[in-house]
This record gives C-alpha cells, sequence and structure tokens, in this order.
C-alpha cells in the first residue's frame, strides 16, 4: 500500500492519543517509524459503542496470546472489528494494557507539563480517557487494550518480559474495519519498556479503502471461529438501510 | 480466631454477587474438582474501579494467578491478595463464556446455551440497575488452566484442579465480588460436567 494513495493521513508523535471513524471496508496502516514505538489500540463498534474490542475472546477464539497476520480483533459479541490483513511485524502484544501517571514517572522521571510544557510525559491511560471522553465514554470503557509493535513473550512458568524484536524501524500493520469502528489510539510507550528516555519517533497513521471482503480472505479463512465470525458480521448489515438490495 | 460469616452454596451454573469488606477473607471451594469460578470484582464504593486482567498480568509480570498475587484494579490499586491455593494456578486471560462467543468458538447453533455473560449481566443488575455490559472486563476463572506457549499460543487445556482444592483471598478493600460458577459444556474446562463451587467468608 503505496503512503501517496492514503485518503486521510495524520502522524501521531510519541505519547499522543488519536481517533478515527474507520467505515467497514477501509483500512488504517499504522507504521512505526522510528522502531520506539507503541500503539494503544481500543476498538467500538460505532454504531453500537457498547460493544468493543475484547481481549479475552479475541485470544480464546485463535488459541492465541499474540496478534499477526491473519489474525482478526474480536468484539465481545462475537463479530470481529479489525482484521490484520497486512503485517511486517510479526507479534503484537495483548497482555498488558497500557501505563498510568506513576508508571511514567517512575519509568523515566518527572516532567509534568510545568516543568516540560507540551513536551511533558504522556500516558496511556489519560490519553485513552481523553480521547474516550470525546465520543462520550468514560472509565467503564477503557478495556483492555492491544499493543501494536510491542512484542511480549510468556515462558514455560508464565513470566512476562518484553522483547528485543519490538525494535523494528519501518514495521507496519494494516488493519481492515469489519465493522463501523470507531478507533482509539494512544502511543504512549509500552508499560513494560524500560527508561530512562521517553521515546520520541512518530506513528504514521493513513487509511486507504479495502475493499470487499473475498470468500478466500486470509483472516476470514484462516479458522473455523473466524469463519463464524465473520459470518456473526455479515448479519449485523443484514438490514440495510431502505430494504434489501436487488 | 476468625468468625465464619458466611458459607453458601453456589450450584452448576448459578450467579452469585456479595460484598466482602475490607480486611475479611473469603474462600471458593472447587468440591467435585475441574470447575471453572469465572470471577469479577468492583471497589463497592465506586464501581467504576474494577479488576484489570492486564494490570494484574502486567504488575507481576505473570501470567498465573496463585498465592501471593495481588487482584489489581484499573486504577493500579489492590482490590485483594491471593493467601491460599491447594490448586496451584489461575487463569485471567480467558475470559467468560458467552452466547456470542459459543457461537464463534463453537458452532452457531450453541448460541441458545446458558452462559457466564448471562449471570454475569442478571447479578450486576439484580444487585443495582445502574451496572451494564460496559461494566465488565476479562475476569478471573478460578481453577481453570488455560497455558500460554512461548510461540505465542494458548489453548484451554484440561483442569488441574481437583475436588477440594481451594483458594482464599483477603480483601484491601470493601469490594463486590461477582460469581458465575460457569455451566459451559463446550469445553473440558468444567470437565463437561458443571458442578458446585462452596463460598465462605470469615471476618479476618
Ligand atoms: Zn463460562
Amino acid at each position: 500500500m503505496p503512503s501517496n494513495a492514503f485518503l486521510l493521513e495524520e502522524r501521531i508523535p510519541a505519547g499522543c492519543h488519536h481517533a478515527l471513524l474507520l467505515k467497514r471496508g477501509y483500512a488504517l496502516r499504522l507504521t512505526d517509524l522510528s522502531g520506539d514505538g507503541n500503539v494503544g489500540l481500543l476498538a467500538f463498534n460505532a454504531d453500537e459503542r457498547s460493544e468493543r474490542y475484547n481481549m479475552a475472546d479475541t485470544l480464546k477464539a485463535q488459541h492465541t496470546h499474540k496478534l499477526a497476520l491473519g489474525n482478526v480483533l474480536y468484539s465481545d459479541m462475537g463479530r470481529p472489528l479489525l482484521s490484520i490483513m497486512g503485517d511486517s511485524f510479526g507479534w503484537h502484544d495483548t497482555i498488558c494494557g497500557t501505563t498510568n501517571a506513576a508508571m511514567i514517572e517512575a519509568t523515566y522521571g518527572l516532567n509534568d507539563f510545568q516543568l516540560a510544557r507540551n513536551g511533558y510525559y504522556r500516558n496511556g491511560r489519560d490519553g485513552f480517557l481523553m480521547e474516550l471522553g470525546r465520543w462520550g465514554l468514560g472509565r467503564r470503557d477503557l478495556v483492555p487494550n492491544a499493543n501494536f509493535f510491542s512484542t511480549v513473550t510468556v515462558d514455560d512458568e508464565g513470566n512476562i518480559a518484553l522483547s528485543e524484536a519490538s525494535y523494528q524501524p519501518g514495521a507496519w500493520v494494516e488493519l481492515r474495519a469489519e465493522l463501523n469502528v470507531l478507533v482509539i489510539l494512544s502511543t504512549a510507550p509500552h508499560p513494560l519498556r524500560e527508561g530512562p528516555a521517553y521515546p520520541e519517533g512518530e506513528i504514521e497513521a493513513g487509511v486507504f479503502w479495502a475493499g470487499e471482503v473475498p470468500a478466500t480472505d486470509l483472516c476470514r479463512t484462516a479458522c473455523g471461529e473466524n469463519q463464524r465470525g465473520f459470518e456473526n458480521a455479515e448479519a449485523w448489515f443484514a438490514l440495510p438501510d431502505g430494504g434489501p438490495k436487488a | 480466631m476468625s468468625t465464619l460469616l458466611r458459607q453458601e452454596t453456589i450450584r452448576a451454573g448459578d450467579p452469585f454477587m456479595a460484598r466482602i469488606n475490607a480486611g475479611q477473607r473469603v474462600r471458593l471451594v472447587d468440591t467435585e474438582g475441574n470447575e471453572a469460578v469465572d470471577t469479577f470484582f468492583f471497589n463497592a464504593e465506586d464501581p467504576r474501579e474494577r479488576y484489570s486482567a492486564v494490570d494484574t498480568v502486567r504488575r507481576q509480570r505473570n501470567v498465573y494467578l496463585t498465592t501471593g498475587t495481588e487482584l489489581v484494579s484499573n486504577e493500579d490499586r489492590t482490590l485483594l491478595t491471593i493467601v491460599d491455593d491447594t490448586c496451584g494456578r489461575h487463569d485471567t486471560l480467558g475470559g467468560a463464556c458467552a452466547s456470542e462467543s459459543n457461537t464463534v468458538r463453537y458452532a452457531h447453533d450453541r448460541k441458545f446455551m446458558h452462559s457466564c455473560r448471562d449471570n454475569f449481566l442478571l447479578a450486576l443488575l439484580n444487585w443495582n440497575e445502574d451496572f451494564s455490559k460496559r461494566d465488565l472486563g476479562p475476569n478471573i476463572n478460578f481453577f481453570m488452566n488455560v497455558p500460554l506457549s512461548a510461540d505465542g499460543g494458548l489453548r484451554f487445556a484440561d483442569g488441574i484442579s481437583g475436588p477440594g482444592k481451594y483458594v482464599e483471598l483477603v480483601a484491601h478493600m470493601d469490594v463486590l465480588i461477582l460469581i458465575s460458577n460457569c455451566p459451559q459444556l463446550n469445553n473440558p474446562c468444567s470437565g463437561f460436567n458443571p458442578t458446585p463451587v462452596e463460598f465462605l467468608l470469615w471476618d479476618a
């Protein structure tokens, strides 16, 4: 997907928050320009915002604790919100959530607005809330987020660690909307990232038209679970405005 | 000497909700073994503060829950601590079963089977109608075995619990405990045969 074909484009500095309405069939391409980036993501059905990305349902339906090419991000209502239709990265975290102000200060030191004005160290929890609040959502809607461009491994005893594989300058992932999706992003650092330097890179967020999902689609055919999930998504659109198409 | 305040049997497939005050100790007993006890917590004074699976995992740097695990809220505060555990480990990434996820995981015709989500919503709305689905998040599955693998996999495995195994927790603040004694018949978590769970509450 060449970047000159983006219909919408934004560059999000590290630590900031952003939202976009991604209608069905459009896709969001995120690129970690510096390699040191992290994109926390929440997703909601824009037509019924109590329906939202559900970490546990995503993991158990696809027998995975990482997100990669061919996976979908399930809502709590048995429908895919976003499909990972392209992915140069390979292993995105789902199980660590985001940072808060105290965690950021403990890792990177005190650097608040008083000290640094707009260069202050932002955290994920506050960024998510500031963005959720713009859409009439709040604390109840801040569920476990996905973390793109951060790889978290789990050993046999269950211990977790942020992997050096997370550092991939230019890494990109493409997320196709299977419903009309409100996407909420925070580019605050991953909660397991170590200091002392707060990340500085930018995330490029570009939207393009992905088109109808073919029957042979990689995400749809990845497993029987996803086949049924896509059928559930189609059922959501089974009653179009103005009656059925001829 | 601690005083037993309450003892109740939660039948197979039933919901349960109760208040646990700071300092009180609760025990959940897997009476017949292999049961999955889907459990969630709220701050009793401010239910917008609730159990957070990812903050619990992130703080202890481990995905399994056992003795010593602090159950952490979405405000990064400790709700309860697991103080005793004869089972060995518990899941917090598998979530609760629901009719919607049942259609994805098993088959469209499993939609009308009883589920933990139905239990959770019924118990919450009977407790206080200000609650809704938005108040729920990924829960704890006591006695359930969901191993994660180094290559990124996750599976629902045969239980490692057994008859009489129990887990004990002490509350750090006044909390509401929400339980669904899982009715799931489509996977091995309940040994394909849901069984009762015992709830015990002491003043200390
Ligand atoms: Zn269940």
